[in-house]
């Protein structure tokens, strides 16, 4: 059987936060009503020029700056001509030679735990299209224009993902890059980060590339990967059963988990690019450069090495507290006022709290349990109040708005028992509630342990202390 | 070097002009006699030559990220063809 290797590549569309679109000072907040954000620069009416916003020329600067990539001190913007009624000047202003950046890279982490660089190729400078609303009127579109002239960096990477799962790491690495550096919102719900996929596969150990389908129209990350999968599985089923693929754009359709041509091949789209008159070259200083560089955050693998130095935690921890600058602070802030280990912290924030955020999918900055709250009750923890066990109990009661640990613990009478002579009493009764198991114990049987653990520790409603009831069992049980 | 009637009829459709086949065939000549000229110019040593991207020698003005401008829809849908609740309206249009 032959083995098969797919071979990707992403077009991420990513929406620039700036205030006032590219080329013209309307604005591009989201979710206004229709068209009262379209300008006349938007709208293409005659006679009207555009001129590029110094801050999306920053951003753009900010991401090349943040992949490695080189900066081009000079570079040029082009017509890409198409027509669509979401497009009104019959073409959209992007750049085709000389790009803004060229020539990026990232690493991505790896299932099997190792890393892998992937490259970028280019990330451009361009606007955004309008929408057009199909289901609202018979036998007509509607057309909103407010997100015309949006600015976009599109970023090219090179096909060097080999499955599906390597895609996806990438585009997390993308999106957690821009969110750091604050360029984009990121919202994929709005549309502000989406994904083409350019899929191909090709017999294992073949060098040439096989033909490649693009999949468009990506706004999640379960539909890339799902449609990723899907394209890969049906292009060998198209190669084993002797056919060829065709070079064709693809539209995913999430509700059937297909994905299905899009555009007829007989008028293939040539989109006669041709530097747009009506926009100088933009030169990029040095100085300038470097004054951004200046300005640039800690990003996402600097600070997951920062957070295993400065906090022995191992690397798994480390880039799970770095995904997005919200939550590594929200962990430093924990860190910072309590008393526990930061492994503890880490742990509580990556599993207990990273569970409730996921099953209720709200974001950190929202969540109900703040950082200082989080800090009290592994306070409780380590002071012995209350047991690791009770403090997942006081977790999700805080996390329902019971109100902070010390109270919880207080009205739920959760408190911890460590007085020796009650929890001697405790052993004793089980001890003689269970004289059966006292004898397998005593004739050898070590695994009846556990058992009168879990019995003491029900009877205390597990507010005992574990580690004297383990030790007062032995003493005990001798 | 030639352009063929094929192209011809390839390009007048990318860009939504209507052009008959007889008119074609014309353009089909003309724009191949345009081409040779042009194609007079490969005779020119340009490997030192960074292309021009605009004839003026000057750079790209950068404007400051100020939201200026106001809502003017009703402005501009007054010579829209048709709009309903804000919408442009054209034929409809789905791939």
């Amino acid at each position: 059987m032959t083995r098969w290797e797919a071979v990707i590549g992403l077009e991420i569309h990513v929406q620039l936060a700036t205030q006032s679109k590219i080329f013209s000072a309307a604005s591009t907040a989201f979710g206004a009503e229709p068209n009262t954000q379209a300008c006349a620069v938007d709208l293409g009416l005659p006679g009207v020029l555009p001129v590029l916003n110094h801050e999306a020329v920053r951003m753009a600067v900010m991401f090349g700056l943040a992949t490695d990539a080189a900066i081009a001190q000079r570079s040029i913007f082009a017509r890409k001509n198409y027509f669509y009624p979401d497009l009104p000047k019959g073409y959209q202003i992007s750049q085709y030679e000389l790009p803004i950046v060229e020539g990026g890279q990232l690493e991505i982490a790896l299932q099997d735990k190792g890393h892998k660089v992937i490259g970028i190729t280019r990330a451009h400078l361009e606007e955004d299209a309008g929408k057009s609303l199909h289901e609202e009127f018979d036998d007509l579109t509607g057309v909103d224009l407010n997100r015309a002239g949006t600015p976009l960096i599109e970023i090219v990477s090179e096909p060097d993902m080999r499955s599906a799962k390597e895609a996806i790491a990438y585009m997390k690495k993308i999106h957690s890059i821009v969110r750091y550096l604050g360029i984009s919102d990121g919202n994929m719900q709005e549309g502000s980060f989406r994904c083409d996929a350019n899929v191909s596969v090709r017999q294992a150990g073949q060098e040439t590339l096989g033909t490649r389908t693009e999949t468009k129209n990506l706004n999640s990350f379960r539909f890339v990967e799902r449609a990723i999968d899907f394209e890969i599985d049906r292009q060998i089923a198209v190669l084993e059963d002797g056919g060829e693929i065709v070079q064709e754009t693809r539209l995913y359709d999430a509700s059937k988990g297909i994905t299905r041509p899009m555009r007829s091949k007989e008028h293939a789209n040539d989109y006669r690019y041709f530097p747009d008159p009506d926009l100088l070259p933009v030169v990029i200083e040095p100085e300038m450069i470097e004054a951004i560089r200046q300005q640039l955050p800690e990003l996402p693998s600097e600070k997951a090495s920062r957070f295993c130095k400065q906090y022995g935690l191992d690397t798994h921890d480390a880039e799970n507290l770095s995904i997005s600058r919200e939550v590594g602070e929200y962990f430093e802030r924990t860190v910072q006022d309590t008393d526990a280990e930061a492994k503890q912290v880490a742990n509580w924030i990556v599993g207990e709290l990273t569970g409730a955020l996921n099953q209720d999918n709200i974001d950190i900055t929202e969540s109900p349990v703040s950082s200082s709250m989080l800090a009290c009750l592994l306070d409780r923890i380590e002071d012995g109040t209350i047991s690791g066990k009770i403090a997942k109990d006081v977790f999700r009661l805080m996390w329902m708005g019971e109100g902070d640990a010390d109270q919880i613990i207080e009205s739920q009478g959760l408190t911890q028992i460590t007085d020796g002579s009650e929890i001697e009493k405790l052993v004793d009764q089980v001890l003689q509630d269970n004289p059966a198991q006292v004898e397998q114990f005593r004739s050898g049987k070590d695994k009846v342990f556990g058992f009168f653990v879990g019995q003491v520790m029900k009877l205390s409603k597990g507010k005992a202390n574990p580690k004297q009831v383990n030790s007062l069992l032995r003493q005990k049980l001798q | 070097m030639s352009i063929s009637l094929e192209e011809v009829l390839q390009i007048s459709y990318l860009a939504r002009l209507h052009v008959d086949e007889e008119q074609a065939v014309q353009y089909a000549a003309d724009l191949s006699k345009i081409l040779a000229w042009v194609q007079q110019m490969n005779q020119v040593d340009t490997r030192d030559i960074v292309p021009m991207a605009h004839p003026l020698d000057v750079i790209q003005p950068l404007r400051e990220d100020k939201v200026t401008e106001t809502d003017q829809r009703e402005k501009f849908q007054a010579i829209a063809p048709r709009t309903d609740r804000g919408l442009y309206l054209v034929p409809k249009v789905i791939e």
